[in-house]
């Protein structure tokens, strides 16, 4: 990284920066029970589900850290919390 | 300088408990008569982020304040960071790595090193029900290397934790302790 | 009692120990954890002590400067920004004569952000008419908190004080000190008697307006009693040391220097690898001493000088650059060794937590000696 005069820093540096290692578990959607309220989205810290049709719900493992609280708030228990293997 | 002085370098992410693990080794051994430092080094301050701890032991006073560059001795929380970090950079041959794994080997350790691989999380899960690592992984440095007494980590447990939260960290510990002790790693 | 905690944890014990009547604290990395402590102690009935929530930093000191004045024995600790933000308040302190006792866990200032230390921040306010003193250990640390106290409070003195330690390498730190007991401490600590106070009965106004005809002679009264402290300091460390086994009557401490041609002067925690540092060029037969300051504010300029009358060669090792000129300490070791014939050399280091070890300090004798020096120490060349 070179130095930028006044320690600058363009947008985007978060992307780079991968969190997803961080892991034990790893969420796991389960399409048939989920009611499509979106709650997982709004409720994720790092923002990294996506929205890609109607009750499909992707999340992006690469910054995933597995908190657990998209499964742990989900009404209708539609994500699992699958141990990572390490 | 004195008769000995002995390194232990821990690596973790941000929210596993390294420093944690590093002051309780420091006052377990102090408690058994040895001379110890324990200190941190932080990165970003977040969770998951990289983070080293360090703890030193000597006969006597420890004036030095860099940073563990030589271990005698390594603990690995999370065991993907051997994937981003030399883990065991500088490591002294007769040195020993604890690392928390699933696996049972194949890691790069230079030559002299021994391994010592432990399902950590596992056990963390099964006792304290979270995937916090670091009071098993202690039991597991203290059966390994000998430098602390088993009793004087429960103790030093015991003036971190209260009742419940006490009981299942003294039984990771003990767990992976006996783990260790017994060969059955 | 011999005991193993975090150096931020004896420093609170320490302070504990001094029964300050008020505290006002804002937390801030890494000084959090002694706040935290205070905080936890006057929860728990461990101490009677008033702890005053405060918005910001600025608040925190103008909370203790009103405190003081109202006769009560009074602590604060900060670092780095929240330093910067007492700035104003700090030059009161020292103008109204409160002796405030502060703790500073030396950190880097911004920008760039950083959260590491160096002892820029302390450094900064050199100016301010405190005492300074730099602990090399968290022994040192707790003691010089109790020392700071009989010291500033003493009608001769009155002055403020920071007690600094480095952020993280001993704020962070557990290592076994000695702590005294309550007892001790009373023994040799009196209650705190102020000189004045604000008294609704016997009313006074600190701090007012002084004219041109006056205001030079008050700057130059708080410069005789920054000066009286280096005495204040050898009376007060010499009892210190009668009491706990544990002598800081000394300004500025030697480690084989009676024999050294080459002595470091630091200040603070790096003390301790440079001596480690310093056992092993003696091995090999580099004939190597440090000079470690206590006491930077006042300067120990004749200390100094008296000490180092043999050396031929000086490696100051600072912790801070003053930009546009040269680092704070090497500046004033200068000053005090004009006109004799030993080579200062000035290593710029450390800063923002750049980690210092052994080999770096045997680099720096090796430089000095060649004649290398006024420079930034352990520059990445592939960065600039």
């Amino acid at each position: 990284m070179p130095l930028n005069i006044g320690c600058t820093a363009r947008p985007g540096k978060s992307r780079d920066n991968r969190t997803g290692s961080w892991r034990v578990f790893y969420p796991v959607f389960v399409k048939d029970k989920c009611t499509g309220c979106g709650i997982c989205t709004l409720i994720c810290p790092e923002g990294c589900i996506e929205v890609k049709g109607e009750k499909e719900y992707v999340p992006d493992l690469n910054y995933c850290k597995g908190c657990g609280l998209c499964a742990e708030e989900c009404p209708g228990d539609a994500i699992m919390m699958e141990k990572e293997e390490k | 300088m004195g008769f000995f002085l002995r390194e232990l370098r821990i690596h973790g992410r941000g929210g596993q408990g390294s420093v944690t693990a590093a002051e309780l080794i420091a006052v377990a051994a102090f408690q058994g008569g040895v001379y110890a430092q324990a200190f941190p080094a932080f990165g970003v301050e977040r969770r998951g982020a990289p983070v080293q701890a360090f703890v030193r032991f000597s006969d006597e006073m420890i004036r030095l304040r860099s940073q563990v560059y030589e271990p005698d001795y390594i603990i690995v929380q999370d065991s993907t960071l051997i994937a981003d970090i030399n883990v065991f950079a500088g490591m002294k041959a007769g040195g020993i790595a604890i690392i928390n794994t699933e696996k049972t080997g194949g890691y790069p350790a230079p030559e002299g090193v021994s391994i010592i691989t432990i399902d950590a999380t596992k056990i963390a899960l099964e006792e304290i029900g979270l995937p916090i690592t670091n009071t098993a992984l202690m039991g597991a440095f203290a059966a390994a290397t000998g430098e602390i007494e088993f009793s004087a980590l429960e103790d030093a447990l015991r003036g971190r934790f209260e009742g419940k939260l006490a009981d299942t960290n003294i039984k990771a510990s003990q767990r992976a302790y006996e783990m260790i002790k017994g060969g059955s790693a | 009692m011999k005991q193993i905690l975090e150096g931020s944890h004896a420093v609170a014990e320490a302070t504990r120990l001094c029964r300050p009547e008020v505290i006002a604290a804002y937390p801030i990395t890494p000084q959090t954890h002694i706040v935290e402590a205070l905080a936890q102690m006057v929860a728990d009935c461990r101490l009677q002590s008033e702890y005053i929530c405060v918005e910001s930093e600025f608040s925190a000191l103008s909370a203790c400067l009103g405190a003081s004045a109202a006769g009560s024995r009074t602590y604060s600790a900060t670092t780095s920004q929240g330093l910067a933000l007492m700035f104003e308040v700090c030059f009161n302190v020292a103008g109204m004569r409160l002796p405030i006792v502060m703790t500073i866990a030396n950190r880097a200032l911004s920008a760039p952000l950083s959260i590491w230390n160096d002892q820029q921040d302390s450094i900064a306010l050199r100016d301010s008419g405190w005492i300074q003193l730099y602990a090399e250990d968290n022994q040192e640390a707790l003691d010089l908190h109790i020392l700071a106290y009989r010291v500033c409070e003493d009608h001769d003195i009155l002055l403020p004080a920071f007690v600094c330690f480095d952020g993280f390498i001993l704020t962070h730190t557990y290592e076994p000190v000695d702590m005294p007991t309550q007892e001790e401490v009373d023994a040799y600590l009196p209650a705190f008697n102020p000189y004045q106070k604000l008294d609704a009965k016997d009313p006074i106004s600190f701090g007012m307006y002084a004219t041109p005809d006056y205001y030079l002679e008050f700057r130059y009264e708080n410069q005789r009693a920054m000066l009286r402290t280096k005495e204040a300091i050898r009376k007060y460390g010499a009892l210190f040391g009668e009491q706990f086994g544990r002598d800081y009557s000394g300004l500025v401490e030697g480690y084989k220097l009676e024999d050294a041609e080459v002595a470091i002067i630091a200040m603070g925690s790096i003390c301790g690898t440079v001596k480690d540092a310093i056992d092993e060029m003696r091995a090999d037969g580099k004939k190597v001493g440090l000079l470690k300051i206590r006491c930077y504010r006042p300067f120990p300029d004749e200390e100094i000088a008296a000490a180092l009358s043999h050396i031929k060669t000086v490696a100051v090792l600072d912790k801070n650059i003053s930009l546009g000129s040269k680092g704070a300490v090497a500046l004033e070791v200068k000053d005090a060794l004009y006109g004799s014939s030993i080579d200062v050399y000035d290593y710029i280091l450390g800063l923002g937590g750049r980690d210092i070890r052994k080999k770096d300090i045997k680099a720096i004798v090796d430089l000095a000696e060649k004649g290398s020096g006024d420079m930034f120490y352990g520059l990445r060349e592939e960065l600039l």
